[in-house]
């Protein structure tokens, strides 16, 4: 691994992105009914750079107060605005968001940078375009929806609230917002607690386009926020992503209410690289699998599965490419591999990698300078793991590879579905019949064959089993957000139409 | 796949070239590329950013691995005399400028740059065996190889038979090499694949192990006759045969991307892939070649405004 | 001497696994008309029961979400031939359960059978309408399509005991998936005729496995295994859906709330959609 500054034939000089683009305020309030507005009990925390534990700005803690004041704001933003809008006037709305997220795409990508730790690369290459591109994608849905329902009836829920993670921050935001607003609902969002910034910035954005009071309400906090957006009577659909542990706290919130649910929680998805696979490109989405963005991701392909007999072919390719990732600081252009979110998700990486070396796994990382400030953990590889290891069963959300062995075919699908997850999968092979074989059988809901780690506003993403249910992205995506049938099971036709005006979609094109 | 993990002596080569079969066996049991993982590592490699310190020494390196190129119907002994004045020094008004690796010509010409750059250690490369098409029989390809290397070329840049190689005549491909190798005595093999006309990166494997095996010193991309010529991914590809041969033989093998490469940041890119796809190692003359002609003007640019902080016009670099 | 023949009666068991066997528990329980007259004795599945059923259904998903869907297609129209075959005894039973008239009794057979039909149909086309083919931004090939979620549990509407039973059985069954469900606890007899049905039709053993007894005792338990996949509270009383949606959430089960349903009506696609996921398989195009 060569870390910058290590003088090597060809070391890369620092590139870094300037954050002169960035203009961050010492303190933000709290983004409701369209202004910029004061927590009722003045609570603050502080965000942090986890690079550098430079403190960024202050930022408010709502409570529940707040959080009601922000869904009267949806309420009265849905009943009023939103719900009565045609649906190519709310497309616009959201084309007009796309494109200032691309206009303003340098701003946000350093932004994420500074509050995520993740790498600039990442943050410019995939998290700020893709946002853009949910935008676009559901703005076009918002006055066609009658064609996207295999002739069902469909109509808005109301008011939604939405409890987002901080591993991808303005991209899960774009992931939620997008299709809800096209859809005629209205928000409250609720950033994670460490990386709030680019959802402020978002609100801005909002108020840039002109977007109604009150469609778009944005409420910072830590969990208790999240709880009190969850628990809200006046919201009628939660929207979760995180850990699949508060998934099931919300799932119980929610039992016995009308309220629709949709959860993407956690994975321990399974990359299964078979005896004929491209190798190089294999080991390379191995790679991108467990070390994209830290591993801070819920589809992280954290096991490696791969067959006996190219075991030691794959590993030595494996290390040898580990030994080119360029760890440090999250701005320098070259650097692949960024911080830790926080000090708390660095203590669990710690704790699981601890425990995999005491259950006997040998633990391997390249040779890697980490930098004396900040939450940093070096990329490691697990060899010699088996199904019963905690590193095998757990989600680590962290740069922290576990590798597994198979013989057949079968033994692979076993092993790959032998988990309470189900979010994603990884398999690896030149023939066409043996993949489509095993992505038949592989329990997940998405199932990268020869790729992975691919994402877009057109394809559906979540999971089976504990990973949580509901689709984001696609067709699919429009379901979360959409009363169906008018039937009344799922909290289908809950308090949504009955309190709005709630209008037939088909109406309101 | 066991091809690239187990080591391949004599023995064994002797085996898989005992026919045409085995050799196939052998090239077709090669792990696969998948085109769209190898198009999207490359584009990944090609976002780095290549700054300050680090430019200035990748800009001297690209000068050095130059095989500057002439390759014209039209080309004249006053035309190669002016491109060998070039590559000995490049930038007259700066003698800290290296000069290029080599001057590649075609063989009639080489008399006229062994001339010009006697007493420089810039290398003269010849074109041989039919280039650009290789489509003569194989005593007319071997006797212009020994008349360009009579002549005094250090290095030989053949083409390989993709008729053949493309119709599964391997070992035809092979014994061509091999001949060929033979009739370049102590002047280096660089045998060009023209990997435009083989169409998949699967094929780019294979006639990179083929050409490897078959004793060549390089393999070279494109006879920058036919288009695409050296695209980045090619060359990753080529650049993981030549680690993985080395992995498997102990034998170090160079790599030659010719054709379409001219802009500095074009360069750079692929100095990044050798860097992080073969290794250091092969950021050398002695293993590495950039094939080009308007390439090294456009490096000179980058040089006299990473020296003087302004940017360089074309009327200050000679055109030649 | 009167020779008056003595009426052989029936013992109703429950129906796991491709067999019929009694409460491991050996309780049962005595099943009445509508006005209070005594029909039967049902077996009143215990907690064991209903573990030993679960076990069932997930041995039975493998090869039955793995048949084709024209298989299952045709093996639930099958199922519909069958209880066409037997209306008679099916409208002496649901009339018996429910207190109806003998012609909306049989109405109600009728509309079971259609029910059936109307399912069957599904099974090769559900997927079409769920599945997409997903224009990405790049060199790849993405299609969405749809799979069975895994065991369901189905506690079946106590006031519909078999055109009830049958849109809330057949839509799980007809996706692919396996059932586990816990009869009307006031009228289970034509449940477990079903069963009768079910076994000597082409549904292979285990996919269908049906429980009677008491709901509020058996239904903690199904909501609360973490090898249950799905669980639809149709007939779960008020009090109890909040509390085992709750329960439910121990392994994030996909749970349909029970509402006011007007089962003669036409169903819908919300059954057949709710216990399917979205499995999106991506894969790169090139040469």
């Amino acid at each position: 691994m060569t870390g910058s500054g290590i003088s090597s034939a060809f070391s890369y000089a620092p590139a870094p992105e300037s954050r002169a683009v960035v203009d961050i305020a010492p303190s933000y309030g709290l983004f409701i009914d369209g202004e910029f507005t004061e927590p009722a009990d003045g609570g603050t925390f502080k965000t942090v750079n986890p690079a550098t534990e430079e403190v960024l700005c202050e930022v408010s803690d709502a409570g529940a107060g707040d959080v009601d004041r922000a869904v009267r704001a949806a309420r009265r933003a849905y009943e009023r605005t939103w719900s009565r809008l045609p649906g190519r006037e709310r497309a616009k709305y959201l084309f007009r968001i796309a494109r200032i997220l691309q206009e303003r795409a340098r701003e946000f990508a350093v932004l994420e940078t500074l509050d995520n730790g993740k790498p600039i690369k990442e943050s410019r290459d995939v998290d700020v375009p893709l946002s853009a591109a949910w935008f676009f994608y559901y703005a076009g849905w918002a006055d066609k929806l009658r064609y996207a329902t295999g002739g069902r009836t469909a109509r808005p829920l109301g008011v939604v609230g939405q409890v987002i993670p901080w591993n991808f921050p303005l991209m899960m935001l774009a992931w939620k917002v997008a299709p809800a607003l096209a859809c005629g609902n209205t928000v409250v969002l609720k950033p994670a607690e460490t990386t709030p910034l680019t959802a402020l910035l978002f609100a801005e954005v909002c108020r840039q386009a002109e977007l109604p009071p009150g469609v778009v309400n944005i409420v910072t906090g830590a969990g208790e926020t999240g709880r009190a957006v969850a628990g809200h009577p006046g919201v009628d659909k939660v929207a979760f992503t995180g850990s699949t542990e508060v998934g099931k706290a919300i799932a119980r919130q929610v039992a016995g209410t009308s309220k629709k649910v949709t959860l993407e929680l956690g994975g321990k998805a399974a990359n299964i690289v078979f005896d004929d696979a491209a190798v190089d490109q294999a080991v390379e989405g191995v790679v991108s699998g467990i070390f994209f963005n830290q591993g801070h991701v819920c589809c992280a392909g954290s096991r490696l599965l791969v067959q006996e007999s190219v075991h030691d072919e794959v590993l030595d390719s494996l290390r040898r490419r580990l030994g080119t990732l360029r760890l440090g600081d999250p701005l320098d252009k070259n650097t692949d591999i960024g911080a830790i979110n926080s000090a708390g998700q660095l203590a669990r990486i710690h704790e699981l990698a601890n425990a995999g070396e005491a259950e006997g796994a040998q633990r391997w990382s390249p040779a890697c300078e980490l930098p004396d400030q900040g939450y940093w953990f070096p990329p490691t590889v697990f060899t010699g793991v088996s199904q019963a290891h905690r590193i095998a069963r757990e989600e680590i959300f962290g740069p922290v590879l576990s590798v597994l062995t198979f013989r057949t075919a079968e033994e692979a699908v076993e092993k790959a579905n032998n988990t309470p997850y189900g979010l994603a999968a990884g398999v690896w092979t030149e023939k066409g019949s043996r993949a489509l074989w095993t992505a038949a059988r592989l329990r997940a809901g998405v199932v990268w064959t020869n790729t992975y780690n691919r994402f877009d506003p057109a394809s559906p993403f979540g999971g089976y089993k504990e990973s949580g249910y509901g689709r984001e992205g696609g067709r699919h995506g429009l379901d979360a957000y959409l009363a169906l049938d008018g039937l009344d099971h799922d909290g289908g036709t809950g308090p949504g139409l009955d309190h709005g005006p709630g209008v037939d979609l088909e109406d309101a094109r | 796949m066991t091809a690239t993990l187990t080591g391949l002596d004599p023995g064994t080569v002797e085996d898989l070239i005992s026919s045409d079969a085995s050799l196939r066996r052998f090239l077709r049991g090669l792990p696969g590329v998948d085109q769209v993982g190898a198009d999207a590592r490359s584009a990944a490699l090609a976002t780095r950013s290549i700054k300050t310190t680090a430019k200035a020494w990748a800009l001297d390196l690209a000068i050095r691995l130059i095989d500057l190129t002439t390759l014209e119907g039209a080309d004249t002994p006053g035309k190669v005399r002016s491109l060998c004045a070039k590559a000995r020094r490049p930038d007259p008004a700066d003698p800290t400028t290296p000069p290029v690796a080599a001057v590649c010509v075609y063989p009639d010409l080489v008399p006229v740059a062994v001339e010009a750059l006697r007493g420089s250690p810039v290398q003269v490369a010849s074109v041989a065996t039919a280039f650009p098409a290789g489509r003569a029989a194989l005593p007319v390809k071997l006797a212009d190889t020994a008349d360009a290397v009579a002549a005094g070329a250090h290095e030989i840049d053949m083409v390989i038979d993709r008729g053949a190689f493309l119709s599964g005549r391997y070992l035809q491909v092979y014994e061509e090499i091999r001949a060929v190798k033979e009739a370049c005595g102590t002047a280096h093999l660089k045998v060009i694949l023209e990997t435009g006309e083989l169409t998949t990166y699967d094929n780019v494997r294979r006639a990179s192990w083929l050409a490897m095996l078959a004793g060549g010193d390089f393999i070279k991309t494109s006879t920058g006759k036919v288009f695409p010529a050296a695209t980045l991914p090619v060359t990753l590809v080529m650049l993981g045969a030549v680690r993985d041969y080395r992995a498997a033989t102990g034998r170090q093998v160079g790599v030659k991307p010719a054709g379409g490469i001219r802009t500095t940041k074009d360069a750079l890119r692929h100095l990044v892939q050798v860097n992080e796809i073969a290794g250091e190692d092969w950021l050398d003359p002695r293993w590495f070649r950039l094939g080009a002609s308007s390439l090294l003007n456009d490096l000179l640019m980058q040089r006299t405004k990473a020296a003087t902080g302004r940017y360089c016009g074309p009327d200050y670099v000679s055109l030649d | 001497m009167s020779t008056e023949r003595l009426a052989v009666r029936k013992t109703y068991k429950l129906y796991v696994g491709g067999r019929f066997p009694r409460s491991e528990s050996g309780r049962s329980y005595p099943v009445t008309t509508a006005p209070g007259g005594f029909l039967a004795n049902a077996a009143m599945a215990s907690r064991k029961d209903a573990r030993d059923a679960v076990v069932a259904a997930r041995k039975a998903f493998p090869g039955w979400s793995g048949a084709t869907a024209y298989n299952r297609g045709q093996v639930l129209y099958r199922v519909a031939e069958l209880l066409e075959g037997r209306r008679a005894q099916f409208a002496d039973e649901v009339r018996a359960a429910e207190g109806l008239t003998k012609r909306d009794a049989a109405g109600a057979v009728d509309a079971a059978v259609d029910r059936l039909v109307w399912y069957a149909g599904w099974a090769d086309k559900i997927a079409q309408i769920t599945g997409a083919a997903n224009p990405v931004a790049g060199p790849y090939f993405n299609l969405s399509t749809s799979e069975p979620t895994g065991v369901v549990a189905v506690l079946a509407p106590h006031d519909s005991s078999l055109l009830g039973l049958v849109s809330v059985v057949a839509p799980v069954v007809i996706t692919g998936n396996t059932v586990v469900v816990l009869a009307s606890e006031t009228g289970p007899l034509p449940a477990v005729s079903l069963g009768e049905v079910l076994a000597t039709s082409d549904v292979p053993g285990g996919v269908v496995n049906v429980l009677t007894g008491r709901t509020a005792e058996i239904a903690p338990h199904l909501a609360a295994h973490m090898d249950v996949n799905g669980l639809d509270l149709a007939g779960a009383p008020g009090d109890l859906a909040a509390e085992l949606e709750t329960a439910a959430a121990d392994n994030l089960k996909r749970v349909l709330r029970p509402g006011a349903e007007d089962w003669a009506a036409e169903p819908g696609l919300t059954r057949l959609t709710h216990w399917l996921e979205t499995k999106t398989v991506w894969h790169p195009t090139g040469t």
